[in-house]
């Protein structure tokens, strides 16, 4: 639950707002196509676009709020914007 | 001894928050409020109060100086008027939903255009869904007495919410009265000492205020208000009555004030210092044998919905007196408030005052005949409109 008057007594925890709850498209990135320059990852700014241990790119679907820089960002169309499905 | 000066309102609002020793003040002067910010900027310029004067250069950054101060955990203070309290409307809303007890003295005026500085409620009332207490005193000693109170009643650790003291433009702020002045220690051992334990910006102990609510908190948190303002019923009621314990004062049960109602088949109701003026008339026609009843509204919000229903149980006829109208609808704030709630009654809408036009005793006379003979249920009337 929120705090009274929504006070957050543990700084840096907005985290917990799952920007994500808004979006209406959503970013479905190809790592077969995608040639790792990092476009997506520099541009990206909600900053949850990051390369996980084998060096694939994945989005972070709780936070992306689907602007689509992402797609345009990306050099050989890797990502691809459609309708968010609920 | 008993300690009594002769007062304006402006002044028993400024003794009261030096009385309560409030930390920091921020206000910026607004007819008919400003004699008040004079007293309490003379209070601390003497040495007599030990507070913070904040100058400010208008009524948006008086109230956010005040949030900031309150944030801290100070004791804080302000009061303003009509187009002042209009210019602080945004910021009214963030006191209340970041649950901030500031106290606020408004001195009840007319808003523009045309520009008129005289009495009437309809500031207070453009404010009443920002989520405020909103309390209505009908002279300047209940003026003095509530906001003792208010500061107890903000800062209760299950409500924490602004409080805004209402006293009529001119007719309280400006008139003279009696006032029975307590002793400070009498007061400051009543109120108590407010230790923040949500709100307190420290620098070893940091916190977020007024963050972010995304759609899938903010509802919670304007429920939360909701909630406060429910539990403000009984605080408010029960801090009432400690103060008439301790100062041997009562004003009804706190949140609504009934006179000569058990004796009466018509009963007026309204707020502020009317209730003056039509406690007169009832006392008049007594001495004819002729029995009306006042209801006077101390607490507009929290509204004592069952309160009411209770206190009007005998009651045939209601007129609801409003210093204020909603344009478009016809109807002032408390008929459409009280209305519903006596749907077995004959309830009648007048509209009076606005703009400092006088009410006078022949009014009050003029709408009991009217709730008693022609008046229909639910009808809406202006009184002294010039045609
Ligand atoms: S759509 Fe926007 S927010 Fe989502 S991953 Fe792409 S750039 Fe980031
Ligand atoms: S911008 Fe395209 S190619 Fe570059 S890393 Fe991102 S997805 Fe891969």
């Amino acid at each position: 639950m929120v705090n009274k008057g929504t006070i957050i007594y543990e700084p840096g925890n907005s985290i917990n707002n799952k920007t994500g709850s808004w979006r209406v498209f959503k970013p479905i990135l190809d790592n077969d196509k995608c040639i790792k320059c990092e476009n997506c990852y520099i541009f990206c700014p909600e900053g949850c676009i990051q390369p996980d241990e084998n060096g694939d790119f994945k989005i972070d679907y709780d936070y992306c709020k689907g602007c689509l820089i992402c797609e345009e960002e990306c050099p050989v169309k890797a990502i691809t914007g459609i309708r968010e499905e609920k | 001894m008993q300690n009594v000066k002769v007062i304006t309102g402006t002044s028993a609002a400024a003794e009261a928050a030096k009385l309560a020793d409030v930390d920091v003040i921020a206000a910026y002067p607004i007819t008919p409020q400003t004699t008040s910010v004079e007293k309490l900027a003379e209070f601390v310029a003497n040495g007599e109060l030990n507070a913070e004067y904040i100058k400010v250069e208008s009524e948006h950054s008086a109230i956010s100086a005040c949030v900031g101060a309150s944030a801290t955990g100070a004791r804080t203070f302000t009061a303003t008027s009509s187009q002042g309290l209009a210019l602080m409307h945004e910021i009214l809303f963030a006191a209340a939903g970041m649950r901030m007890p500031i106290v606020m003295m408004n001195a009840n005026r007319a808003l523009s255009a045309p520009i008129n500085i005289w009495n009437d409620q309809q500031d207070s009332i453009s404010q009443r869904d920002t989520g405020w207490i909103q309390l209505y005193a009908e002279n300047n000693q209940e003026t003095l007495d509530l906001i003792i109170q208010a500061f107890k009643i903000a800062e209760n650790e299950n409500v924490l919410l602004p409080v805004m003291v209402n006293l009529d433009g001119f007719i309280l702020t400006h008139t003279v009265e009696p006032v029975e002045i307590p002793e400070k220690e009498k007061v400051l051992n009543f109120v108590g000492q407010y230790e923040p334990k949500h709100a307190y910006l420290r620098p070893e102990k940091p916190m977020t205020q007024g963050a972010l609510g995304d759609p899938e908190w903010y509802m919670e948190t304007r429920y939360d208000v909701q909630k406060a303002q429910d539990v403000a019923l009984n605080v408010i009621k029960d801090i009432h009555d400690k103060f008439a314990e301790k100062f041997g004062r009562a004003y009804g049960n706190g949140l609504i004030e009934s006179y000569n109602i058990e004796n009466a088949e018509t009963v007026l109701i309204t707020m502020g210092s009317l209730c003056g003026t039509i406690k007169d008339v009832i006392d008049e026609l007594k001495a004819e044998g002729k029995e009306y009843g006042l209801l006077k509204i101390i607490s507009y919000r929290p509204l004592p919905t069952e309160e009411i229903k209770e206190a009007l149980k005998g009651a045939k006829n209601v007129a609801i007196l409003d210093k204020d109208i909603s344009l478009g609808l016809d109807k002032g704030a408390l008929f459409t408030d009280i209305a519903p709630f006596l749907k077995d009654k004959k309830t009648v809408n007048y509209i009076v005052g606005l703009g400092g036009r006088d009410i006078r005793k022949a009014n009050i006379k003029e709408i009991i005949e009217h709730t008693e003979n022609e008046a229909k249920d639910t009808e809406t009337k202006w009184i002294g409109l010039k045609e």
